[in-house]
């Protein structure tokens, strides 16, 4: 039989070294399939049965250690050709560190076959020794023996979600059963056991690669066989625009702002601050206001403060933060605390909105302190306040904010909408 | 068309209309904007296990034709940095948005910085440089996105494009009318009849690319130093000349994506540098000095990396020169200076916060 994928001999391997033998097959296999060279996409790891890709006539990838089944993954997903084959050639260096990627193609059913060459060492860097390592195995770094069990990369697949799953030893022709698992839809799995004769032979000398599979309970069996649930790469025709024209603000009302107000509100997390924050940067627009809105908060979105700086200028804005506020509305406990040293700096110029069951700070700023919290409750206590700051200052139109309130979800609230149209 | 938006939302219509098709990505505060948003938008979203994972199918997906994007900040980038150093060996066109965040290591996740400049420019092993866009205001977000992606296309190479937490998470009133239209980028695969050498280069030392759906041709794609079949080769002559043409295409077509903006003052003795977050305090600055008789001139490159000889032309002119940037040591600055800072440069540093223009201004009153 000629040779149709292999194209480059000899082989890049040591003599009696197992990967010659997964080579060979795989050309084997290949034909049997009856493939082009041009529908096989071969994605080689980082090893010693890496350096095989130069070797081949199909298309070849050749990319990082460990990464190879992530990288075959997305080059099927990215081809989502069911008549194009990705394959894999890994070594248990690679399935060490690439772990992951093995578990993660398993539980979405990527189609490509993944070939573990299994020699139980890195090869590449000189016999060190992987997760794959049985029990009692010695390398030349680990002449004592590896001193518990390696990892049984078939269970861990089959359980994962591979639709097949297959251990053999690198023994004789395997063309059958790498043909099997390149057959397979979804994802398969061949975990190819095989001695490394540069290390593995020296350091175990006269041990048998069958014997040494028996005593370590890596069975040469099929793990999985089972219908495939082959990844299918969502592509949707049409997605809408983020800038649709449901985004539109139209301005209805006029403002008699001259220059740029900046705003510092500070609450607690959970209490609608910056829903607030943003209907009142809505009321803005809608009276032709350039505006901007820099949330501050920690990172669990739940808990602790919830902070807005917010600016409204009748010109455009460039610089968005306000160390500097003209107003600060402080609702909470939580929010005093985030906003306290801001707070002690205000001078006379500046404005203060506080609930009145905060302790007021030390501050020269004009105060208003009014129960927030106590007449809207909690969750609607920063909306009030603006309601009430926008009453004070005047700057905008009520009817602007009011009219934002209306179309917005926190008007549902029956008694603060009571509450609003009562007052404003 | 007044609109309350933010960054993201321009950000993610753009690299979409652009024509980049696939989005994948691990979350990560100040990138959920952009997650959320390419979620609903890309053609194709895919929701990687981690970030490792997030390049690698990138890679996959540009390897069979694909243009894809993935949104990160400092965590997630340096886990990706191994597979992005393959993506430029291997000569992969995506786009990988870097939005910055306070650190080091996991720092301050909702607190913005600029601190990621130096990191960029030694991430390849080698000291090669990939293009490195970065936004300097809402606009940006929009024109500077479809540049990365059809620059990304042009070179043949993965494109940075830099922002950070304020620029993607704050929200502003935009008129969307402003905005110019976007054509999607055209691709051209290799399609001669004559064998394909994948990287094998034009005159702009760029190599044709084919994805490896081709029936027609053999495709190898390589991260180990390789010749132009794609074969490696270890240190032989063709496969280091391979390896020096890669940097000679990103810094030969500078010229197709440089980008800044120089807002030159007649009988102006200072000038005002910044990029990113802090260019618009700069912007402010130099309109409160101009307008108060002390005339500025400002420069905020947005074609960070490589960084063009024009941008120390620029410079070099002026008697004074204020560097401003969220970071603690001036990485523009470093990155132009080096190891030796001449005297008549100056500085205005923050960590934690935005730079206040009034920051800048006084900086600028002590020279005069
Ligand atoms: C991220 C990274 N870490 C370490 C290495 C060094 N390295 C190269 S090959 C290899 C192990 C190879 O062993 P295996 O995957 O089992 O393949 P084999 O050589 O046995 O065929 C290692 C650790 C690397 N290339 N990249
Ligand atoms: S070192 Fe071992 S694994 Fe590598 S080629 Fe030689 S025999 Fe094979």
């Amino acid at each position: 039989m000629d040779n149709q994928f292999i194209i480059n001999e000899p082989l890049p391997f040591c003599k009696g070294c197992g990967h010659t033998v997964v080579s060979k097959s795989t050309e084997k296999a290949l034909q049997k399939l009856q493939l082009n060279p041009r529908d096989v996409v071969l994605v080689t790891d980082i090893g010693c049965h890496g350096i095989i890709d130069k070797a081949f006539a199909t298309h070849t990838v050749h990319g990082l250690h460990g990464r190879s089944v992530a990288l075959g993954s997305g080059i099927s997903a990215g081809l989502d050709n069911p008549d194009k084959k990705v394959i894999v050639f890994v070594g248990d260096g690679g399935a060490t560190i690439g772990m992951q990627h093995l578990i993660d193609a398993s539980h979405n059913g990527f189609n490509m076959t993944v070939v573990i060459h299994n020699n139980m060492l890195y090869g590449m860097t000189g016999g060190q020794p992987s997760e794959f390592t049985p029990e009692g195995f010695k390398t030349p770094t680990l002449p004592e023996g590896a001193q518990h069990a390696g990892y049984d990369i078939c269970a861990l697949a089959s359980e994962a979600g591979a639709a097949y799953v297959k251990r053999i030893s690198a023994i004789g022709d395997i063309s059958d059963e790498l043909a099997e698992a390149f057959s397979r839809k979804g994802f398969s799995l061949l975990e190819i056991m095989e001695i490394c004769p540069s290390y593995g032979v020296k350091s175990n000398p006269g041990l048998k690669l069958k014997q040494l599979m028996k005593n370590a309970g890596l069975d040469e069996k099929v793990y999985a066989d089972k219908e495939p649930r082959a990844y299918k790469t969502e592509e949707r025709s049409e997605t809408s625009s983020l800038l649709s024209s449901k985004l539109k603000i139209e301005k209805n009302y006029d403002s008699k702002l001259s220059k740029p107000i900046r705003m510092f509100l500070s609450g607690s997390a959970g209490e609608g601050v910056q829903a607030a924050a943003e209907l009142f940067i809505r009321a803005g627009m809608k009276s032709g206001l350039q505006v901007t809105k820099k949330g501050s908060y920690p990172v669990t979105v739940g808990v602790g403060f919830s902070a807005s700086h917010l600016i409204l200028s009748p010109d455009e804005i460039l610089y968005s933060d306000s160390p500097q506020p003209d107003v600060m509305i402080v609702s909470s406990k939580d929010g005093l605390s985030f906003a306290r040293k801001q707070v002690e700096k205000l001078d006379e110029n500046k404005l203060l909105f506080i609930d009145d069951s905060l302790e007021l700070p030390e501050t020269k700023a004009k105060v208003v302190s009014l129960p927030f919290r106590e007449e809207a409750g909690a969750r609607n206590a920063m909306i009030y306040a603006l309601f009430h700051y926008l009453n004070q200052s005047g700057f905008m139109p009520m009817e602007a904010l009011k009219e934002v309130f209306g179309n917005s979800k926190i008007s549902g609230n029956k008694k603060l909408s009571e509450l609003v149209s009562g007052k404003f | 068309m007044q609109a309350l938006t933010d960054g993201s939302r321009l950000m993610t219509e753009s690299l979409v209309r652009s024509g980049a098709d696939v989005f994948i990505g691990y979350p990560i505060t100040p990138a959920n904007n952009l997650y959320a948003y390419s979620k609903n938008r890309f053609k194709t979203f895919l929701a990687a296990p981690d970030e490792i994972t997030t390049m690698q199918w990138m890679c996959g997906f540009s390897i069979a034709g694909h243009l894809p994007v993935t949104a990160t900040s400092f965590p997630g980038f340096s886990l990706m940095m191994e597979s992005i150093n393959m993506a430029y060996m291997m000569e992969l066109p995506m786009v990988i948005v870097l939005v910055q965040r306070l650190g080091p290591s996991t720092g301050t996740a909702t607190c913005g910085a600029q601190g990621d400049l130096t990191l960029l420019e030694g991430m390849l092993s080698g000291g090669y440089n990939l293009p490195v866009l970065a936004t300097s205001k809402a606009n940006d977000c929009w024109t500077l996105a479809e540049k990365a992606v059809k620059t990304a296309n042009k070179l043949r190479s993965p494109v940075v494009f830099l922002t950070s937490k304020e620029e993607m998470m704050t929200q502003f009133s935009f008129d969307l009318g402003l905005l110019e239209e976007i054509s999607p980028v055209k691709r051209t695969f290799y399609s001669s009849d004559e064998t394909y050498y994948p990287y094998k280069r034009d005159e702009n030392a760029i190599p044709a690319f084919l994805p490896v759906s081709s029936n027609k041709h053999q495709v190898r794609i390589t991260a180990s130093t390789h010749n132009e079949q794609g074969i490696l080769e270890g240190i032989s002559e063709a496969a280091l000349k391979n390896t020096l043409m890669i940097s000679e295409k990103i810094e030969k077509n500078l010229g197709s994506y440089l980008d800044y903006e120089l807002d030159e003052k007649e009988d102006a003795e200072i000038l005002l540098v910044s990029w990113g977050v802090t260019a618009n305090a700069v912007r402010e600055a130099a309109r409160e000095l101009n307008n108060s008789g002390k005339t500025v001139s400002t420069f905020i490159p947005k074609t960070l990396l490589p960084l063009a000889d024009v941008y120390v032309d620029i410079i070099t002119k002026y008697k004074h020169i204020v560097f401003a940037e969220e970071n603690h040591n001036s990485q523009l600055k470093k990155l132009i200076y080096g190891a030796r800072v001449p005297s008549n440069v100056h500085c205005v540093n923050k960590i934690g916060r935005m730079i206040d223009p009034m920051e800048i201004i006084e900086e600028v009153k002590k020279h005069g």
